[in-house]
């Protein structure tokens, strides 16, 4: 087992980063920042049900995920209120019952801060893994979905009238995310990981010509971020999570003052 | 005489309390171009859809002939500019990566010059052309296009309109599209039916044209153009000059 809490925190940040590249990029190319939100937001329900049940929190949380993930999916499907707005309020409902349901447990005292903001140097054995097992079935996931989800992303339409079964693919999808971020939450927190999913990803857009460099880019930049962050967080005794989220966006600002000639396979254009 | 490839029979589609298609009948042959036309809101895109099996209709019958090949071409794509995605790319990820294929569709429609191109750099028309080559990728038996010549000058109008009567000639295949506008399609159609939630009148753009239907939904001023346009059907030039891009509307 791996004593050294530095090194885990090393290990469970670059393990959720490696993640959040490919993730990232479809969430990015999606348009579904809000719906990662979302899901993050509904974290401290999540623990709120670990203890009632008495189950392990990551799986508490887990399971709250995947219930709210349906849930969105399938109010996806009523066009009486814009998709914004339903997140909108799923999100800060889920946020405010978790606070009100925890409150309701007078013997049980969480901290608070590191659901907010993540708690990357208190990663244990368990909850690395926890990132890897997770990580490594939403990776395969992911890999297996890949190309309907690309000919989905390209045009829901076309890719059903060529017998993609699009509504399966989404919800799958859809779950795999709501994997990834219940255990992001742990290294980042819950209003930070949409952070570590689309910054790096849009980081990567200008260097990338496919969408598979600009996957592997993203989860490049993202580990980046990580060694980064974790650095700057110990050097400077900074809350580690936003200190990542602080790394992946000044390397987001140095990727647009690098000219874009210097484009890894970036399409020539005309 | 053959099957028909696609037959909609009676298809009447409810969504809320409003009508969107009542009693709507449409076939296609082999070899055949179809052009639904209509003004804004008459339901032809929803009835692509429904012809397509994206939609279920309220009543009523889709009918396919067995193992039929769509090929399908959308109004745009709403590609995220963040989504790296060429030209190559965009045709490969539906063939298998068979590219010599890909160039050869792509110079059939006319955009060979484009394969290394992002899909969004594309202009309107090439972007259309791109689309008709995606649409061609699996030898369908039917193509079916959702205004193929929409955000192109009238020029190219023309110029697709043609390239899409050429494929059915060279391929075969049956065509069903939608259209928006109303003189320069004539040139490339066969059957037209004129759509407003249900069908006003059908036939031969000549007997379409002449139909009091028609005037009453598109008004007198375009029963001219038609007129016009019918008798001189060859002289694409001259059309250009006279028709002023005039779509479907009051």
């Amino acid at each position: 087992m791996i004593d050294n809490f530095l090194l885990r925190a090393l290990l469970g940040g670059l393990g959720i980063a490696l993640v959040a590249g490919p993730f990232g990029s479809f969430v990015v190319w999606r348009r579904l920042a809000y719906f990662g939100d979302t899901l993050a937001h509904s974290a401290l329900l999540g623990v709120a049900l670990g203890f009632i049940l008495h189950i392990n929190l990551t799986l508490g949380i887990i399971v709250i995920c995947q219930l709210l993930a349906i849930l969105l999916f399938l109010s996806q499907r009523q066009r009486q209120l814009a998709s914004d707005t339903m997140l909108g309020i799923f999100a800060h409902g889920a946020l405010s019952l978790g606070l009100v349901a925890l409150a309701f447990m007078k013997d049980v005292r969480i901290d608070l801060v590191a659901y907010l903001f993540g708690d990357i140097l208190a990663i244990s054995n368990s909850d690395l893994g926890w990132i890897f097992a997770a990580g490594g079935i939403a990776l395969a996931g992911l890999l297996w979905l890949w190309k309907p989800l690309l000919a989905i992303t390209i045009h829901e339409d076309l890719a059903r009238v060529e017998g993609i079964p699009v509504d399966r693919i989404n919800w799958m999808f859809l779950g795999l995310i709501a994997l990834i971020v219940a255990v992001m939450m742990k290294v980042v927190g819950m209003l930070l990981v949409t952070a570590l999913l689309i910054i790096p990803a849009a980081t990567a857009r200008r260097f990338a010509g496919n969408p598979e460099i600009m996957a592997v880019l993203a989860s490049l930049i993202g580990c980046l971020a990580v060694c980064a962050g974790l650095y700057g967080s110990f050097q400077w005794d900074t809350p580690t999570g936003p200190t990542i989220v602080v790394a992946a966006c000044l390397i987001f600002i140095v990727g647009l003052l690098v000219p874009r000639k210097g484009a890894l396979l970036f399409s020539k254009g005309r | 005489m053959s099957q028909p490839l696609l037959e909609v029979s009676n298809i009447s589609l409810v969504i809320g309390k409003n009508l969107l298609l009542e009693k709507v009948n449409l076939k296609i042959n082999r070899g055949e171009i179809l052009t639904i036309i209509g003004p804004n809101g008459a339901g032809k895109t929803t009835l692509l859809r429904v012809a397509l099996g994206l939609q279920k209709p309220t009543s009523g019958a889709v009918k396919r002939q067995q193992d039929l090949t769509i090929g399908y071409m959308p109004q745009r794509l709403h590609l995220d500019p963040t989504f790296p995605l060429t030209v190559k790319r965009f045709l490969a990820l539906a063939c298998n990566n068979d590219f010599a294929r890909i160039l050869a569709l792509l110079s059939e429609v006319g955009a060979a010059h484009v394969v290394e191109s992002a899909v969004q750099t594309l202009s309107g028309g090439e972007m259309q052309r791109v689309l008709l080559a995606r649409a061609l990728v699996r030898e369908p038996d039917v193509l079916v296009l959702d205004e193929p010549v929409q955000g192109v000058d009238v020029h190219g109008q023309v110029e697709l309109y043609q390239l899409i009567s050429r494929i059915r000639d060279q391929r075969g295949c049956a065509v069903l599209m939608v259209s928006h506008d109303l003189h320069l399609v004539m040139a490339a159609t066969d059957q037209v039916l004129c759509l407003n939630q249900h069908i006003c009148c059908s036939g031969t753009p000549e007997s379409v044209a002449n139909d009091p239907a028609f005037a009453e939904l598109f008004g007198p001023a375009a029963v001219q153009h038609m007129a016009v346009y019918v008798h001189d059907q060859n002289h694409h030039h001259d059309l250009c000059t006279t028709c002023d891009r005039s779509t479907v509307n009051d």
